[in-house]
């Protein structure tokens, strides 16, 4: 959902400080609704749903002294909308080798939009195994959902007009760390 | 990548990057309970076969199947060709019947190339004639760079049935795009006419001796006798042949350590290839065909998963 041009323009609205409090939030919301870490699975949705996941599971470590399996989950052959654009490039899907049979899995995004892109990963998860859990931990919500679906944990509540866009760069994968809003596409 | 794919001589260097990127992750289904992706929901595929095959149309049938696409096979024996009906027609009625991509193997060089010029569908070249056999090439170099990493400079040795060797064509010409080294040795009697400006045009060696090159080979390519495309006399015996260019036990000795041997099958055991080689640790040869499906996967993701027109 996120843009992968770099672009100067728009505002900041959470920097690098900003992010490392909300995952820590998350990561504590996980942990409280769980009651622990038993049986925890946290997918991310790549590119950077991955690097939040792996985020959030250092900090749950880090509070519970458990290490949590951590996976990635490529969802482009799932897409509702894979023929009407260019053949895209897939991603490495990374099922933990416990496997996500009677798991509480996290699913783990970088923002929330449609719901389009957690639709698809339901359906990719469900080739993989029957968790007895489903949630859905995201860094920003930005509304406009096409779908019935909901985030159970959410970084920020960012009201946005459709014809905006959300950016989200992490060190990770972007060498810098915001997310950013901006006007209309050029 | 373009519409359809009927030359290694079709796919550029990244081309081939994106290709065996993705065939990493179809790889990955095969070892999956539930094989089966959602991508090509919805699509036909048509393998139509003019020529015997085992593992190409299995391969690709399997391939366009855990891609929940439908595909259906048409052989030449027992279609409408053995009536008299021409392959335009053949392939104009089976388009009518809205196919999405048509993979074909025809006995005639370009007969594939000439097809995709009549019909809408994608064609995929599964071999025409002693032409080419672009999807081998692709599992061919997919599963050398798993064995050898990045193939650039690596030497790649190609022995064999040179002259009918539809193989041998596309694998030149796509391990040159990978920039590996590539020596192709076969017997006087079974080098293609002409051969040596191309290697020169090229930039790959031919030779009649393969026991000098074995020994800096990275990787070793065996090439099945085609008995069934010979109708003279290519070389006096088989014996003959298997003691100057088959990879026997004595001749494996001459290999360095793990150097990986592939053969694109179906083998003939004890003439191109003693048992020995065949069932060596570093042969290949099983592991190409389980590549194949990975491979062809990718294929038809590439040219049938997008929208047409916008594929890049």
């Amino acid at each position: 959902m996120t843009s992968s041009d770099q672009t100067v323009d728009g505002r900041v609205v959470l920097d690098a400080g900003d992010i490392s409090r909300a995952l820590t939030r998350i990561s504590h919301e996980i942990l409280e609704h769980n009651r622990g870490a038993a049986d925890l699975v946290l997918l991310g949705i790549p590119t950077r749903g991955v690097q939040l996941a792996t985020r959030i599971a250092a900090r749950i470590e880090a509070v519970e002294g458990v290490k949590i399996p951590v996976g990635a989950l490529d969802i482009t052959m799932y897409r509702d909308d894979l023929r009407h654009q260019p053949t895209r490039g897939l991603q490495p899907t990374q099922i933990p080798s416990g496997g996500l049979d009677a798991k509480t899995v996290v699913l783990v995004d970088d923002v929330l939009y449609s719901g389009r892109t957690v639709r698809a990963a339901l359906d990719a998860m469900a080739d993989y195994g029957r968790p007895d859990v489903v949630r859905l931990a995201v860094l920003i919500d930005r509304g406009h959902r096409e779908l019935p679906i909901r985030a159970d944990h959410v970084g920020k509540n960012l009201p946005s007009s459709r014809s905006e866009r959300v950016m989200v760069r992490l060190l990770e994968v972007d060498g810098y760390e915001e997310v950013r809003i901006a006007g209309k596409a050029s | 990548m373009k519409k359809h794919l009927l030359s290694a001589a079709d796919l550029s260097r990244d081309d081939i990057g994106e290709l065996f990127a993705t065939a990493a992750q179809m790889h990955e289904v095969q070892h999956r309970e539930v094989k089966k992706l959602p991508a090509l929901r919805g699509r036909t595929i048509i393998n139509l076969f003019f020529e015997d095959s085992t593992r190409t149309r299995s391969s690709f049938e399997i391939a366009g199947k855990w891609l929940s696409a439908d595909t259906i096979n048409i052989t030449g024996k027992g279609s409408s060709t053995s009536k008299g009906e021409s392959l335009r027609d053949t392939v104009m009625t089976i388009c009518a019947m809205g196919v999405d991509a048509l993979v074909m193997r025809h006995s005639a060089s370009g007969a594939a190339q000439q097809v995709s010029e009549w019909v809408d569908a994608c064609v995929v070249n599964a071999g025409d004639g002693t032409h080419e056999h672009p999807s081998q090439a692709l599992l061919d170099a997919y599963t050398l760079q798993r064995h050898l990493g990045e193939l650039e400079g690596k030497h790649v040795v190609i022995v064999g049935d040179l002259t009918h060797s539809r193989v041998f064509r596309s694998n030149v010409i796509l391990l040159g795009t990978l920039g590996a080294q590539v020596s192709v040795v076969a017997p006087p009697t079974l080098m293609p006419s002409g051969v040596e400006s191309w290697a020169k045009d090229a930039g790959f060696a031919t030779s009649h001796e393969l026991d000098a090159l074995l020994p800096s080979a990275d990787a070793v390519m065996m090439l099945r006798v085609q008995k069934e495309r010979m109708s003279g006399g290519y070389f006096p015996s088989p014996r003959e042949y298997t003691i100057g260019y088959g990879l026997t036990r004595d001749r494996l000795k001459l290999l360095g350590e793990g150097v990986p041997i592939c053969h694109p099958g179906p083998m003939n055991r004890g003439l191109e290839i003693a048992a020995d080689a065949a069932d060596a640790a570093s042969s290949v040869i099983l592991e190409q065909v389980s590549s194949g499906v990975a491979v062809r996967m990718a294929i038809l993701y590439h040219l049938l998963a997008g929208s047409e027109g916008s594929a890049s």
